[in-house]
Parts: structure tokens; C-alpha cells; sequence
């Protein structure tokens, strides 16, 4: 990597730019209603861009590069039908209730709406769950400067070793993200999350210009990719005919319907990003307004990914017979990404099947270093980096917010001023992201605890959605009956996960761990399902406790469910200012999507 | 809150697109192999000053506006 002094430059100006941000928005800090929800007072179109922003952690960026050039354009199925339908559902017809309600966070929701213990379940679990979230993507972003050897040289320069790559990552970006957020609050993150998305997108916009200038555009893509690779409902009735391993109705009801809406409606990450908002017409718009940038994002993402899959694997000269020949190397990966190499051994790593397995994950970087020179590479590498830290911000945010009203107001220290409680908030974001670095060097050392933790995560997050749905639109729902819907759900989903494995791979952290009764085609066909059995079975659990308990007082349920809260007044708005409108059109152009990729 | 975000967008990439422009215009030419002969530091530095400008120039019409809100009221109870 030879990064020049216009890279540093242009990094250095983003990182003075992120700090200035939070510095200036300290003079407003006053209230707690500030540091926490932006005074609740932010413009629509800005909440928008930061509901979208603040979930562009590693997982989107890096990832979706990865299951670009994996699965092909199949991947645009985490957009298209696994979040827009999801966005448009919550602004629509859940806004009301979170906005409404006056609660400050999702667990205060559940409190208000069921009661204490299924609050407190949602708040420490999500709590846990956002300082593993941020050190993650700590982890993800320190091991990707260390893989390009970014800061090799000046490191070199500094007379330290090339090892301390890592911890100097770890460090500068820990140190960033508290310093704006301490500073400015959940304000100073979501204006940074709005520069750094106009930011990945400037990053990224010339990358897929250049790559689709030199595989001749879309056209010439479709040709050097497998026809599956390029329309993304090919071989959908079958599981064994698409590249994602799963049949459609897996696809819609597992990562449309249960994983999307569990995510996009119920994590507090993105709600507090509508909560901020300014009014309820405002907040309602808020994933409206996010899915448009959200439907067009596979272009940022996605295609490089394929473009990387389909440009020519890196040659060499090998003189055969006497004569010169251009020849690929062996163990040089495909188009630009390269074989996976294992840690303990520093060999290629194979499958079961003696092939060489390929380190999708630098698909992108990869592509950014094939086309940018130096100068745009500065500005690349900051739109990754940004990437990174909006992704953490979003989870600072969310923690100290879920630890101040959720666990500490709530259990610890009652009644204490406003005062209290903000000083509260700015202490939990400094030990929100030491918890983070933690998180981080665990990740390093033992990175078979976290994919164990996020299993377990993924078995709490399964069934949420049921208890969210049946709160808002079912009055006779009991707290009772959401409390034991949400435990059962979640031991649904590990048992379903304990007796299932997919093709090919080994009992244990996949599944299969109690017995195998079925193989699915894939790992992601096992996530989808586990999903749907843990929403059914969730579902199905508090409508049965429900009816056997008590219900509470309509009257104290006026604004928290449906049946009994005055429908929002759009009277006043012009049509295209109506979130019911804006909704249809969003469906609409995500359906016009699919049918154009299809 | 009283800083609109589209100040600190608008001059960051104003910056940057100046700092890119004046680099793809007088740096080194021979760097743009790489990017298939497209001078991408010109390019882009272009798109990234027009892009901070229009955020600039969105940003000074909105606090006209919240100034010209604000402004009569005084008036009138004078």
C-alpha cells in the first residue's frame, strides 16, 4: 500500500471534521432529552439518511461486497425484500405507537405497553448485545487496516513494530467515536453518520464507474458471470438451484418477514434515529425517506463485489518449454479475491473437498486498490473507515441511552435530576466503548466465543417481532403472555438450531448439536428457518398465556395499541408529504426493482 | 438545534473536491494507469466541489428562510 501525503491529508480532514462536529454541539448538551434524543428536534431528511446509516456497520459494507461477489446480484435480496418492506411497515403503522407514547427508548416501550420483567429482558439483552455489535466492528475495521498494511510505514516511521497495527486501529478509532459522541450525544452521531454516508457514497460511486467502464458495464458483467449470478429470483423454487441455497419461501417468510421486521421495527439502534425526529409526521417519514438511499445501496455495495468476481485473476509470467506464457497462480484466488489464508498454519485454506476456500471479505477493499491511485484512495479508505465508525456510534448511542433510562434510571438509581442522568449518559459512553475494545480483543483471541455470542443473539432477536406485532395490534396481549412468548421463542429457536445442520458442515457451532433430524441446503436456509420457528412459536405462546391471564385496563392502553389510538391527522399534508403515499411509492419502485433484476 | 449539517457537509467536500481537482490537475499523470486512463482525481474532485456547493448554497437559503421567519415578529409588536 503506498499511501501518499494527499491521503493523509484528505483522512485527517475527515477525522478534524467528525471531532469539530461533536465539539461544536457540546454548548447544547443541556437536558438529558439532548444528549439522548437530540432534543427530539431533528429535520426528517436527516434522521432518514442516519436510520439508514447508523446499520452501515461492517456487516454492510465489507459483507454485502463479500456475498456480492458470493452469491451475485441474489445478495440484493437483503435489500429489497429484506428491509424495504420492513421500513415501510414501521413508518406507517409503528411510528405512531413509538413516537406517540412518549417512551424514550424500545425497552421503555415494552414497559409501557407490558411491564417491568419484559422490559428488563429487552434492555439487558439489547444492552449486551450493542457493546459486542460495536466491538465487532472495532475488530473488523482494525484487522482490515492491518491486512492493507495501512499504517505499516508510519508505524515504521515511529520506530514501533508492524504488530501494533491492530492496537493502534483499536485505539484511534475507539478514541474518535467516544470523543463525538461524549461530546455532542446522539445529535453529534447522527450528523456524523449523514457525513459519512454522502461520504461512502462519494467513496464508492467512482470505484463502480471504473469497474463497470472496464467489465463494459452491466451488459458485459452478465456475460462473464454465471446467468444465476446476475438475476436474483433465478432458481428460486428450489433450494438447490440458486446460489443462496434457499426456496423462495424461506426467502420471503424467514429474511422478508421475521428476520427484517425483527430488525428494522423492533432494534432500538435504528428507532432512536426516528425517535430523534422532530414531530410524528417526521418520524413517520423517517424509513420512509431511508429506504430510498436503502433500495439503491446493492449498486454501491453489491457490485463491486461482482465486478471483482468477474475481472481476470492477477497473471504471471512462467516461461514454459522455452517460450513466455501469461499463467494464473496457483492459489491466486478468483477475479480479485484471493484464497483465504489460515491463521495457525499461514497455508492457503482448503474445504472438505480439498478446494481452496476464498476470502470473500476483500472483494472490496481489493477493488479499491486495483483502481484508485493515490489521492481517491485516500478518499475510499476514509469512506470505509466512516463506514466502520458510523456502525459503532450507532451502537454507543444506542447502549448509553438502553443503560441511562433502561437499567440505571430503572433499577439502580431512581429519581435522581435530569442533570444526573445526562452526566449518567456521558459516563456510559466512555465505558460503553471500553466494554467495546473488550469486545474487540476478545473477538481477536477467541473467535469462536463470538460466533457463539452472536448465535445467541440471533436466538433472542428471533421471536421479538411477535411480541411487538401482538402489542401494538392486539389490545388483549399481556405482559405475562410477551414475557413467556419471547423465553419460549428463544428456546425454540436454539433447539431448532440444535437439530438441524446444513449440508456439509461439522455438529456443533452450525447446529446439529442435540441431533440431526434435517440438513438444510445451506446455513442461510438453517438462519431463515430458525427465524420463522422462532416468530411462530413466540407468536402462538403469548396469544395462548395472554388469553389465560388478566388483561389490563383499555384505558390505560390509549396510545399503545392500535384499536384504541386516534389515527395520526395527514389532513393538512400535501399528498406527496403523507407517509401513506410515500410508503406506496417505496414499494412500488422496490417492486420495479425486482422485476428489472429479476 | 441551531448547526445545520449541511455547513459542515458542504465545506468538508468543497475541501476535498478542491484538494482532489488541483491534484488530478497539476500532480502526476502517470498514476491514472491503475484507473484505466481516467483522471479520477480530476473527475471526482469536481463532482465532490459541485456536490458541496449545492449543500452550501441549500444551507444559506435555509437560514434565510429561518431569518426572515424570525425577522418580522420584532416588527410587528413595534
Amino acid at each position: 500500500m503506498n499511501l501518499t501525503a494527499i491521503d493523509w491529508v484528505i483522512m485527517f480532514l475527515y477525522f478534524a471534521f467528525v471531532l469539530g462536529i461533536g465539539i461544536f454541539l457540546k454548548r447544547f448538551m443541556k437536558t438529558s432529552t439532548d444528549f439522548f434524543l437530540a432534543g427530539r428536534s431533528l429535520p426528517a431528511w436527516v434522521c432518514g439518511i442516519a436510520f439508514m446509516a447508523a446499520n452501515l456497520g461492517a456487516v454492510e459494507v465489507i459483507g454485502m461486497g463479500a456475498s456480492g461477489a458470493k452469491y451475485g446480484i441474489a445478495t440484493s435480496h437483503f435489500y429489497w425484500i429484506g428491509a424495504i418492506p420492513a421500513m415501510v411497515f414501521i413508518g406507517i403503522f409503528m411510528m405512531p405507537f413509538y413516537y406517540g407514547s412518549r417512551a424514550r427508548s424500545v425497552p421503555e416501550f415494552l414497559r409501557l405497553r407490558f411491564d417491568e420483567k419484559t422490559r428488563a429482558l429487552n434492555a439487558i439483552s439489547f444492552a449486551v448485545m450493542t457493546v459486542f455489535s460495536s466491538g465487532i466492528s472495532m475488530y473488523a475495521m482494525a484487522k482490515l487496516i492491518q491486512v492493507l498494511h495501512i499504517l505499516d510505514v508510519p508505524l515504521a516511521k515511529m520506530g514501533l513494530p508492524t504488530s501494533w497495527s491492530f492496537h493502534l486501529s483499536v485505539f484511534i478509532s475507539a478514541l474518535i467515536v467516544l470523543g463525538y459522541v461524549f461530546l455532542g450525544g446522539l445529535t453529534s452521531a447522527i450528523y456524523n453518520e449523514v457525513l459519512q454516508f454522502f461520504l461512502i457514497v462519494a467513496g464508492f460511486l467512482p470505484l463502480v464507474f471504473l469497474g463497470l467502464k472496464n467489465v463494459g458495464g452491466w451488459s458485459g458483467l452478465k456475460t462473464q458471470l454465471p446467468s444465476a449470478f446476475t438475476h436474483s429470483w433465478q432458481g428460486m423454487t428450489n433450494a438447490q438451484n440458486n446460489p443462496l441455497g434457499v426456496e423462495w419461501f424461506g426467502l420471503v417468510m424467514g429474511l422478508g418477514f421475521t428476520l427484517s421486521f425483527g430488525y428494522w421495527c423492533t432494534n432500538f439502534l435504528v428507532v432512536q434515529r426516528a425517535m430523534a425526529a422532530g414531530s410524528m409526521t417526521d418520524a413517520r417519514r423517517t424509513p420512509l425517506i431511508a429506504a430510498v438511499p436503502k433500495m439503491f445501496f446493492p449498486a454501491l455495495v453489491i457490485l463491486p463485489g461482482m465486478i471483482a468476481l468477474a475481472l481476470p485473476t492477477p497473471q504471471q509470467a512462467v516461461t514454459v518449454n522455452g517460450v513466455v506464457q501469461m499463467q494464473t497462480v496457483s492459489n491466486a484466488g478468483k477475479g480479485l479475491i484471493p484464497v483465504k489464508i489460515d491463521v495457525a498454519t499461514g497455508k492457503p485454506a482448503v474445504d472438505r473437498e480439498g478446494r481452496p476456500v476464498l476470502d470473500y471479505d476483500l472483494a472490496i477493499p481489493n477493488m479499491l486498490l486495483h483502481y484508485f491511485p493515490t489521492g481517491i484512495l485516500g478518499l475510499g479508505l476514509t469512506a470505509l473507515m466512516a463506514s466502520f465508525m458510523s456502525g459503532m456510534a450507532g451502537n454507543v448511542t444506542a447502549f448509553n441511552t438502553v443503560w441511562t433510562y433502561d437499567i440505571y434510571q430503572a433499577y439502580i438509581h431512581k429519581g435522581a435530576s435530569d442533570k444526573h442522568y445526562l452526566h449518567m449518559g456521558q459516563f456510559a459512553t466512555v465505558f460503553g466503548v471500553l466494554f467495546s475494545i473488550g469486545a474487540a480483543y476478545t473477538a481477536a483471541r477467541f473467535n469462536n466465543l463470538m460466533d457463539f455470542l452472536q448465535l445467541v443473539f440471533a436466538f433472542v432477536n428471533a421471536p421479538l417481532f411477535a411480541t411487538f406485532l401482538l402489542g401494538m395490534f392486539w389490545k388483549r396481549s399481556t405482559g405475562h403472555g410477551a414475557f413467556s412468548g419471547l423465553l419460549c421463542g428463544t428456546a425454540a429457536a436454539a433447539l431448532h438450531h440444535g437439530l438441524t445442520l446444513p449440508r456439509g458442515d461439522l455438529v456443533g457451532i452450525k447446529g446439529g448439536w442435540i441431533a440431526v433430524v434435517h440438513n438444510y441446503p445451506s446455513e442461510m436456509a438453517q438462519n431463515f428457518w430458525t427465524a420463522i420457528w422462532a416468530f411462530a412459536v413466540c407468536f402462538v405462546i403469548t396469544v395462548g398465556i395472554s388469553l389465560l391471564t388478566k388483561p389490563r385496563d383499555e384505558k390505560e392502553l390509549v396510545g399503545l395499541v392500535y384499536s384504541l389510538t386516534e389515527k395520526p391527522s395527514e389532513e393538512h399534508l400535501s399528498w406527496y408529504q403523507r407517509p401513506a403515499y410515500l410508503g406506496g411509492v417505496v414499494l412500488v419502485l422496490a417492486l420495479v426493482l425486482n422485476i428489472i433484476f429479476r | 438545534m441551531s448547526l445545520d449539517i449541511r455547513y459542515p457537509i458542504g465545506w468538508m467536500f468543497s475541501l476535498f473536491g478542491v484538494i482532489l481537482g488541483l491534484f488530478g490537475l497539476f500532480g502526476d499523470k502517470h498514476i491514472y494507469s491503475r484507473s484505466l486512463g481516467v483522471n479520477i482525481n480530476f473527475d471526482a474532485g469536481v463532482g465532490l466541489l459541485a456536490f458541496g456547493i449545492v449543500m452550501l448554497l441549500l444551507a444559506w437559503r435555509g437560514s434565510a428562510k429561518a431569518k426572515a421567519k424570525a425577522g418580522p415578529e420584532p416588527d410587528a409588536k413595534a
